[in-house]
């Protein structure tokens, strides 16, 4: 690659610059809890629903998603078709309920009508595991991107980078609180969106703004594959075990999406359930939009750079996309779009680092420890501070000690965890009278564990050359994503547990849902 | 001030109802009816559609891979129906929102918060 890592650094640094300014103008008025942790619920629909877009277009949507269409071809496609589909879940059940029925943090719904404590702890583990899986990806593929975008090709420099940009997000986490990380995501996902859409008219130009002639450009410069790049079956179809692999993983990416505990923080960071509503509208078709321009500029990049070029840059199928960007405007272009992927890490960790804090400092001190005397007060906020410093510097360890490993499953392993121990927990909470303290602790550590131990048993760690331990060899699970088995588990084990306890609250439960459906006494936004 | 037994109550008055009177009235079972008959069905229609797909084009690549018009073949203009049925509910659901959830809902929230603001 024709790489210039000056110019990639300067328009990099113009972005920190900018969204720093931004973030100490946010800080403003930032005393209380809800301020601090919801921004005072004072967006607006559409600006949360770019926001929503920023914190979910992370560097793998862009980059992996782009360079898996130009080097496998239709498989690639098959994510973006199961990361869209999944806002349906948070549109048509979750969003607006759990607006009107919560504060801060997913374990405000959960533990609505159950036994404080318990629940909450409960919720804040699978918040924080979540949180952090999603995390120590994010920044282990850092090291790779700055290996691919900046010429930094040494472990020690990598490292630094990796610090750079944990200093960074804890910078703007602490400084802007979650008004702060709104606006970087809102900056990071207009620059995103626009970047890709001009590359994507600017391929679709070149082939007279016709997808046919584009598809065949890309078939006849892949000599490997072929005609076999426009179906599926490239990545996933080789054997039975790789096709129920794959069905797997589609059942997590859309029942997962609804049970991110980064993305259900952001509904509490507008004023009304109508404008939660608004917020998802937008989020799906700019992120739907967004993954149609990846369609085009992953089988652009497949015939303009071609599969060889690709595999053969550093980062592989991640550098199709700055490929790209270099072939149709040059080092300048280059220069944007790399910028623009760092900017993605570094909105994406931001969102995951103040989401994990808030749910220490609300669910754990103020209301487990504290009993919820605290509750609201500006201890609160002082706990949410200083645990994202904490996190900061365990995900910044932590990414410098997974720079390099396999660690691709850990964002499908967030995913797994999030649609088996979250989403089951959250839709019971909503819907089901019956449901209690004991259903909610068993779908939630049982959804938890069970994923987490078949993903330890999986090929992905151990057993395979691509493993994270190739050498040992403990791969009893086949599959590599746990979803077909862990998700219908923990519905079954949240009923279980549900019934077998004599614990009913129908008084609560009629209490939550005329708040859910009609909002009455939710949280207003604060006025300053 | 709230306690950690009703975490978003605040100081709020709406606290004093009785909710399961609220509940069963007329005016809430119908805003429920409207909402259930929606979401449900519309999630259970998403949800099979999805799977089709994915089952499809995990376990009947040649169908897939058969070309209609140029190079495009059913696999890709499937996957655009998945973008397209996405974007259709979303609207019919906004619109099911706005027309009979959010009026019921207001009437019944104001009835509530109204006699002590």
């Amino acid at each position: 690659m024709n790489n210039n890592p000056v110019l990639n650094i300067s328009i990099f640094a113009v972005f920190v610059a900018i969204t720093l300014v931004v973030v100490i103008r946010a800080s403003r008025n930032q005393k209380t809890a809800a301020d601090y942790l919801a921004a005072g619920r004072a967006f607006t629909g559409p600006q949360n629903g770019i926001a929503i877009a920023g914190d979910y277009l992370s560097a793998a949507s862009f980059l992996g998603i782009a360079g898996a269409i130009a080097l496998n071809g239709y498989d690639g496609f098959l994510y973006s078709i199961g990361f869209l589909v999944a806002w349906l879940v948070a549109l048509l059940l979750v969003a607006e309920l759990l607006r009107n029925t919560g504060k801060y943090t997913m374990g405000d719904v959960l533990a609505f009508r159950m036994r404080q404590r318990p629940v909450r702890a409960a919720a804040a583990t699978s918040t924080m595991a979540v949180s952090f899986f999603y995390l120590l990806a994010q920044m282990a593929g850092a090291g790779g991107l700055v290996a691919l975008l900046l010429n930094v090709t040494g472990k020690g420099g990598q490292a630094i980078v990796i610090a750079v940009v944990g200093a960074l997000m804890i910078a703007y986490v602490l400084i802007g609180g979650m008004k702060g990380t709104t606006w970087v995501q809102i900056i990071k996902a207009v620059l995103l969106i626009i970047g890709a859409g001009v590359m994507t008219i600017w391929v679709l130009a070149k082939y007279g703004f016709n997808l046919s002639t584009l598809l065949g450009a890309a078939v006849e410069n892949a000599p490997k594959f072929g005609e076999k790049i426009l179906g599926p079956g490239l990545q996933y179809g080789a054997t039975g075990t790789s096709k129920l692999d794959f069905l797997s993983l589609g059942l997590a990416l859309v029942l997962g999406t609804a049970g991110l505990p980064h993305i259900l923080m952001r509904f509490y960071t507008v004023p009304t359930a109508k404008e939660a509503r608004r917020s998802v509208v937008w989020a799906i078709w700019l992120i739907g939009l967004f993954y149609l321009f990846t369609l085009v500029l992953g089988y652009g990049a497949g015939a303009l750079v071609g599969p060889d070029k690709i595999n053969a840059a550093p980062g592989k199928a991640n550098s199709a996309a700055p490929l790209l960007a270099e072939a149709l405007g040059g080092p300048i272009l280059l220069g944007l779009i790399a910028a623009v992927a760092f900017a993605t890490i570094l909105a994406v960790v931001a969102g995951l680092t103040i989401t994990a804090s808030a749910s220490f400092a609300h669910d754990i001190y103020a209301n487990i420890i504290k009993k919820g005397q605290l509750e609201d007060k500006e201890a609160e906020v002082v706990v949410a501070r200083r645990t994202a410093v904490v996190i900061g510097v365990v995900a910044i360890v932590g990414g410098i000690a997974a720079n390099g490993q396999n660690i691709a499953f850990l964002v499908a392993l967030a995913f797994a965890v999030a649609a088996s121990a979250n989403l089951p927990t959250i839709l019971y909470s909503l819907f089901w009278k019956r449901f209690n303290t004991s259903g909610a602790l068993w779908s939630i550590y049982g959804g938890l564990s069970v994923t987490i131990l078949l993903i330890v048993l999986s090929p992905a760690v151990s057993g395979k050359a691509t493993s994270m331990f190739p050498k040992a060899d403990f791969d009893l699970f086949p599959l590599s994503n746990p979803g077909i088995v862990s998700i219908p588990l923990s519905f079954i084990l949240g009923y279980l547990g549900t019934v077998l306890s004599k614990e009913r609250d129908p008084a609560k439960y009629a209490e939550m849902e005329v708040r859910a459906l009609t909002g009455v006494g939710a949280e207003k936004a604060t006025a300053h | 001030m709230s306690t950690a037994e009703h975490p978003p109550a605040e100081s709020n008055p709406v606290d004093e109802h009785d909710w399961e009177v609220v509940q069963a009235s007329p005016e809430f079972v119908e805003l429920r009816r409207r909402l259930r008959s929606f979401v449900f069905p519309m999630a259970g229609l998403f949800l099979v559609w999805y799977l089709l797909y994915v089952l499809l084009a995990d376990y009947a690549h040649g169908f897939m891979a058969t070309k209609v018009f140029g190079n495009i073949n059913v696999g890709l203009i499937f996957g655009l129906l998945q973008f397209v049925s996405t974007f259709a509910i979303t609207t019919l659901y906004v619109r099911h929102a706005n027309k009979n959830l959010d009026p019921a809902a207001e009437k019944i929230r104001n009835e509530l918060e109204g006699g002590h603001a």
